[in-house]
């Protein structure tokens, strides 16, 4: 008799096999993280039926430990999946295995490969567990919904937060729910293919295995329609692996003394753990007393009332929220909800139920907040809308007066603000990298088979909380699954993740070293701070005792309605739709392409009963006005204007490209000038593109490159289709010298990208690509060095030429750089002249790109403000000292922008980070430093393949709150 | 900005330098060549999840992790109370290169004033004149003993590695390279034992002992590891690879520090003779490499007459990357990375852990980016890059090794002691001498 167990990070598979390799006896189930006890039990169950003696070995992710410490044989996964497909299903070319929390592709024929996804790919079961929960569905309800889609949308398929935060804004538009379902499906197949196939092909005999291409249909036609191919789901599709090691096992074991040992083991449990919440109930009890004080005045609201109310909503991402104020600020009426895609029927709700309790209702003003904020206005003719980071302070201003810190951690997103003389003069958004928030606890309590409530109390009392670590929420999975398998009982999991996310909080959000530098007058609000042990948490992390109003949750729309209680005259009414006009209101959503430019934007049309429509997913005000955006305050849409203009004039020696990427960016007019000059028709490629992306996706080496970096593999693709003689990306170690920093190196992705083109796209191979070190900081010895380098290709070309064409480029450099400084300072001019905010916006050149900046620019004019670049006006600064090796040529414009804004206060500065971007670790705390000494607001807006605005339009708003509210 | 404190001469007298531990056989030689001229100081030990965590609290959480855990293991040094905070210092590398690693200092002067040590002053330990006021003084003599230094540890390090798997005693190895490590140690703080001549007579005694260990050669995997410096050597900062390699039943090989300063003085020139540059610039590597061989010479020698695997001269490891990578890639470990890989694939090590910090900027085109290329004209290679992180986890760590050593342990039986050849889609062939080296190592 063979035994293979197979230890998931979700499930437990057992298959017992007969001499002759029959299936006597399998079984998958979900182990909720009680692994040690699992298997001990399923060991005993088998011994029970079929004797207790037998070979046995043991694989997957959470087995290994435990394999070793009863010391049964471990079989890696992959290898053992490998073992049951040769002998279950031969002549398979590729197997593609998606499980819980692990991708894997295996090529097994014309060279065997396998492929595991890297530590940051969230993808898989996991992944698709917590959409299917965000959809408010089960899987299976998941995968029937996706069957009946008419479209599927762009979904960030590197990683489960990212995704994430797509998702969301597509509920909160409206956009159906079977067409979300099919695009969370794709962008599993992508994250699959881009993540492990890495530029191999997937073809010929394709086996599906693991739980979720075995439970949904639609994944697997999604794979089969992206590929090609037509795979097949074997028999026993989910048992693979625990097959593979049953084949694999040659030592008998008793499997009951086997059971012992893992009891054994169980008992001595070898976690890092850190100090418990709570000493003693005693303590508790003083902390619940403490918090019962910050109370909300509250008065009945009875059906007769009829004094002026303020109503404020906060339609958040995963909730929707309602409080109603008399004019004194007390608190009449709250509602609080989950929202389950489309907050307009709830919001609908309540505001009917508010006019049926209350037939003499006087809504004085209604203001609306949140991620909905726009939609709930539109709706039903609300009076404000506030960036909700305003409304929490307000809310929280009224709880304590001199509050100099608030924190609110919601369920899918964390808001952390200092005050400073009555104004907010920092704001921290939690990235799309680490919205470790309410939900993700909730999703961890689900998977664990509790409720989060009662998942949160558990942990309150726990011996020894499991330590976690402190990083994205993605590697936080993986933690866990190592305390589960070293013992970590689930009540000092629960105690250890609400620690967590405190200190993803502090230390990753906020980046705080000690509690003295964030204030003394802290309020925290969110739902999440219902969470006693997240509260207790916070307050043991940062060593003070701080105030968690009683209607923590509601700040957003309690802070609403007080500012609309400040906005509104004396006996004014509010425009909210009346009575009627609610009983009659309805809401259609409809999804098209807005087709007016290249963009092509996804739009979501909301119609409401009167005719009157909302726009969303708009990137300008073009579908809205009908007017193109003239881009005259945007120095960013000049600077494209200038770069697309270099078109291919015919030469004698025929065609060359140019990859529209990274440097190249702002070396394009350089190149363009001196192959022109030298005879070549110069084509480059275009502007960034999401279908430009996918086609070279797939020969993308490392995934946690930066996005830009990424964008590449696209370009030369686009390239390589042109018919070109060659094709022309230089490796720069070094930049242009401008005097501004210690050293003028690039950094090394911009460096030496090249080389990763010529290793790994084929593309490189089927054209000529000319990818030799080139350096033009050094003008003379430029012109010998690339006379030898193009002489190998082309040799006609004389030295006499190249001297004249470099010349030339070099000179179209320089006035290229000139004409943007120059529209700079008219553009500061105008904006002066007219009073309006400049923002320098601060990157790199390849953030013009509009794919990688998202639009971005743009949305900065859309709110009135002029836009200008860090380029344009860091020749305008003398060189200066910083605390870091200031040594890199783009960076140096970083701090001298920086600068340029602490001298010149009408300039205010937003610098764009690409995720990823190592660099960026440090010029983003020097660049803050600089601002800050100069007592300026900074703003960092990380952008990567993700193309929700919502996050940044939140931070861009705020910004221009604070502002407001210091001048 | 603000001053921070500087490292002046007299402090060589006041003040206790506290060394971060990278490579920790070759620091500890280091340690004693300060001491013998004339510092004060201590390699630290410290580890444990406080270093990690005080280097998260106080360094921007997305710089590499190597950053952190260095800045983090300073911070908890002096948190423990045991140093008098007005008379210690800190010592730290700095390479001057593209990399970020160039601005650790920066960082940790920072988080010295965040953490509330703003007195303590940072040392720099670097070839290229940066940080005039606080670096360390780079006298020739100097320069020599560093060289021996890390001659010696890698020289004790590829004995060991190559004899413990296979030792019939266990600890037989380890034990004979601590004895020899207090002996060289020794002889340093007397001032000798590291000049040409000192070497050429002490090492074929060193190798001729570990040569005489009993051991029993039976077939293992072979595992080499490479990547970003600091996670390649510091068991920090790789949770213990070796160790876990160890248990796996390998054989693993580093290859030397020595490797990394041979590059690092192969730069300077090459960078002149790519981008332009005085006659001087295009040679002075040269003239270094040239010195350096002697040495190298020897370390190779010793090995190989001992029946040792000895890695291949630096001047052969710079033409392994030819049509691969451009020795023009030069910020981290750039161009040598990949050549490390390509050299222990022909070596036989072609199973290899390519180990980086989340996110290594460089590693993304030397590292992972090579990789596809190597596999191409080696098919045997075997490599999987693995990410270090505060919160990246050992499991998923170990798992993806583990699949890599299955891989390899598959292969086990199927290998021949042969020479692995090259596809014959390579333009050119291996150098001559290489063959009977790779003999010698079974």
């Amino acid at each position: 008799m063979k035994i293979g167990l197979d230890v998931g990070s979700t499930t437990i598979k057992c298959v017992v096999l007969d001499g002759s390799d029959n299936i006597l006896y399998s079984t998958y189930e979900r182990h909720f993280s009680h692994i040690l006890e699992k298997s001990e039990e399923l060991l005993r169950r088998v011994a029970g039926q079929y004797g207790s003696r037998a070979e046995l070995a043991i694989s997957g992710s959470a087995g290994m430990g435990m394999a070793e410490s009863v010391g049964v044989p471990f079989v890696q996964e992959v290898f053992a999946t490998r073992v049951a497909t040769q002998k279950l299903a031969p002549g398979t070319d590729v197997v593609i295995e998606l499980g819980g929390e692990d991708a894997k592709i295996l090529f097994l024929t014309g060279g065997m490969e396998v492929r595991m996804n890297g530590s940051c790919a969230g993808g898989t079961g996991a992944f698709i567990d917590q959409m299917a929960t965000l959809l408010k569905m089960t899987a299976d309800e998941m995968d029937e919904a996706a069957q009946t889609a008419e479209k599927t949308y762009t979904i960030a398929s590197r990683c489960g937060v990212f995704a994430k935060s797509d998702v969301q804004p597509l509920i909160n538009q409206g956009a159906k729910t079977n067409d979300i379902a099919a695009s969370i499906y794709q962008a599993v197949v992508n994250q699959t293919i881009a993540g492990l196939a890495q530029g191999r092909p997937i073809k010929g005999s394709i086996l599906y295995l693991g739980g979720p291409l075995t439970f949904s249909r639609c994944l697997r036609e999604s794979f089969d329609k992206t590929l090609g191919v037509v795979g097949t789901c074997p028999e026993n599709s989910l048992l693979f692996v625990a097959l593979g090691a049953a084949f694999y096992s040659d030592q008998s074991f008793d499997l009951l003394e086997t059971a012992d040992r893992l009891r054994r083991r169980g008992a001595a449990e070898t976690y890092r753990s850190q100090p418990p919440l709570f000493q003693n109930q005693e303590e508790y009890a003083a902390f619940q007393v403490r918090h019962a004080r910050a109370r909300v005045d509250r008065v009945p609201f009875g059906p007769d009332y009829a004094a002026p109310v303020h109503i404020g909503i906060d339609s958040g991402s995963t909730t929707v929220k309602v409080a109603v104020i008399d004019q004194d600020a007390r608190l009449l009426f709250t509602d609080y909800q989950p929202n389950l895609g489309n907050p307009v029927p709830l919001i609908r709700d309540v505001l009917q139920r508010l006019y049926d309790e209350h037939p003499a209702l006087h809504a004085a003003s209604v203001t609306t907040t949140g991620y909905g904020e726009d939609l709930a206005k539109h709706a039903f003719h609300g009076d404000y809308g506030v960036v909700e980071t305003v409304a929490h302070f307000t809310a929280a201003r009224h709880f304590l007066p001199n509050v100099d810190f608030i924190i609110d951690i919601g369920g899918q997103d964390m808001k952390c603000f200092k005050i400073e003389d009555g104004a907010i003069s920092n704001i921290f958004l939690n990235e799309a990298c680490s919205s470790g928030c309410g939900s993700f606890l909730q999703t961890f309590a689900q998977a664990l088979g509790h409720d989060v409530k009662e998942f949160a109390r558990l942990g309150l009392f726990a011996d020894r909380p499991v330590d976690l670590g402190s990083r994205c929420t993605v590697f936080m999975n993986s933690s866990v699954k190592q305390a589960q398998k070293d013992g970590a009982s689930i009540e000092n999991i629960s105690a250890g993740l609400s620690i967590s996310v405190v200190k993803n909080a502090i230390y990753k959000v906020i980046r705080a070293a000690s509690p003295e530098e964030l204030g003394r007058n802290v309020v925290v609000q969110g739902g999440t701070f219902y969470n006693e042990a997240v509260l207790r948490a916070f307050e043991k992390e940062m060593g003070v005792e701080v105030i968690r109003p009683d209607i923590a949750g509601l700040m957003g729309a309690f802070g609403a309605a007080l500012y609309g209680r400040g906005k509104a005259a004396p006996g004014q009414t509010s425009a909210l739709l009346g009575r009627e006009a609610l009983a009659a209101f309805s809401q259609e959503t409809e999804n098209r392409q807005c087709g007016l430019c290249g963009n092509n934007c996804q739009l979501t049309v909301n119609t409401f009963a009167n005719g009157e429509t909302f726009l969303s997913g708009n990137r300008c005000d073009r579908p809205v006005t009908g007017k193109a955006d003239t881009g005259e305050r945007n120095l960013c849409a000049y600077k494209r204007k200038l770069i697309l203009g270099y078109k291919p004039v015919p030469g004698k020696r025929g065609k060359i490209g140019l990859p529209l990427c990274l440097n190249m960016w702002e070396l394009l007019p350089f190149w363009h000038t001196f192959f022109t000059m030298l005879g070549f028709a110069v084509y480059h490629s275009p502007l960034s593109s999401r279908d430009l992306y996918l086609k070279g996706q797939a020969t993308i080496p490392s995934d946690t490159a930066c996005f830009p970096a990424k964008l590449a593999h696209g370009h030369i693709h686009f390239l390589s289709k042109l018919g070109l003689d060659a094709i022309f990306y230089p490796c720069m170690t070094y930049n242009l010298d401008e005097g501004l920093g210690d050293n003028h190196y690039n950094c090394p992705v911009v460096a030496y990208y090249p080389e990763v083109i010529a290793g790994n796209c084929p593309e490189a191979r089927e054209t000529r690509f000319i990818y030799d070190y080139v350096g033009l900081h050094r003008p003379k010895d430029f012109t010998k060095k690339i006379h030898a380098i193009l002489r190998r290709h082309f040799p006609d070309i004389s030295r006499g030429e190249v001297q004249e064409a470099a010349d030339a480029a070099y000179a179209e450099y320089a006035h290229h750089m000139a004409q943007i400084r120059k529209e700079g300072e008219r553009i500061l001019r105008q904006a002066r002249a007219e009073g309006r905010r400049i923002i320098v916006l601060a990157g790199r050149p390849y953030h013009m790109d509009p794919e990688v900046n998202h639009g971005i620019d743009t949305l900065i004019t859309r709110f009135g403000a002029a836009v200008v670049t860090e380029d344009s006006v860091s020749g305008l600064v003398d060189k200066f000292p910083t605390t870091v090796l200031n040594q890199w040529t783009y960076h140096s414009r970083l701090y001298a922008a920086a600068k340029y804004c602490v001298e010149h206060r009408d300039c205010d500065l937003v610098q764009l980070v690409s995720f990823g971007c190592g660099v960026d670790a440090i010029t983003t705390d020097e660049t803050q430093a600089i601002l800050q000494a100069g007592g300026k607001l900074y703003t960092e807006l990380k952008i990567d393949e993700i193309t929700n605005l919502g996050a940044v339009r939140i931070r861009l708003r705020s910004l221009f709150a604070a502002l407001d509210e210091q001048e | 900005m603000e001053a921070y404190p500087k490292f002046t001469p007299e402090m060589k007298k006041t003040h206790k330098i506290l060394i971060p531990n990278m490579a920790p056989v070759q620091f500890r030689i280091l340690a004693a060549v300060m001491e013998q001229a004339g510092y004060t100081c201590e390699l630290l030990e410290n580890c444990g999840s406080q270093v990690s965590e005080l280097g998260l609290k106080y360094v921007h959480n997305d710089t590499c992790y190597p950053a952190l855990l260095v800045i983090g293991q300073f911070l908890d040094a002096l948190a423990s109370g045991k140093y008098d905070l007005d008379y210690t210092a800190l010592i730290i590398t700095q390479t001057g290169g593209g990399c970020r690693a160039s601005n650790y200092i920066h960082l940790l002067r920072k988080a010295l004033v965040k953490a509330g040590y703003p007195q303590v002053p940072v040392v720099s330990l670097n070839f290229s004149g940066l940080e005039k006021d606080s670096g360390f003084p780079m006298t020739i003599p100097f320069l020599r003993k560093l060289l021996a230094v890390i001659y010696y540890g890698d020289l004790l390090v590829a004995l060991k590695a190559q004899t413990e798997p296979y030792e019939v005693e266990k600890g037989a190895a380890k034990a004979l390279q601590d004895r020899w490590l207090d002996t060289i140690c020794g002889w340093v703080r007397e001032d000798r034992g590291y000049s040409y001549r000192e070497m050429k007579a002490v090492m074929p005694g060193i190798a001729q002992e570990f040569a005489a260990i009993p051991v029993r050669r039976v077939p293992k995997v072979k595992v080499g590891v490479v990547g970003e410096i600091y996670v390649k050597y510091s068991p920090l900062g790789n949770n213990d690879l070796e160790r876990f390699l160890a248990s796996q039943d390998c054989e693993v090989n580093l290859p030397g520090l020595m490797g990394f300063v041979q590059y690092c003085a192969y730069n300077p020139s090459q960078t002149a003779r790519l981008y332009g540059g005085t006659f001087l610039e295009k040679h002075v590597s040269d003239l270094i490499l040239k010195y350096i061989e002697g040495m190298e010479t020897v370390v190779l020698r010793a090995l190989k007459d001992h029946g040792f695997h000895a890695p291949l001269p630096f001047r052969d490891l710079i033409r392994l990357t030819d049509g691969v990578i451009g020795t023009g890639d030069k910020m981290g470990e750039g161009w040598l990375l990949t050549a490390e890989m390509i050299e222990l694939v022909r070596a036989g090590y072609e199973n290899i852990v390519c180990a980086q910090p989340f996110g290594c900027l460089p590693n993304h085109i030397c590292g992972k980016g090579m990789i596809n290329k190597i596999r191409e004209l080696y098919p045997q290679a075997n490599i999987t890059p693995i990410d270090y992180d505060p919160s990246a986890t050992r499991v998923n760590q170990e798992n993806r090794i583990k699949l890599m050593l299955a891989v390899a342990r598959e292969r086990l039986p199927e290998q021949t002691p042969e020479e692995p050849s090259r596809r014959a889609t390579a333009e050119r062939p291996a150098p001559e001498r290489l063959h009977g080296r790779a003999k010698a190592m079974v």
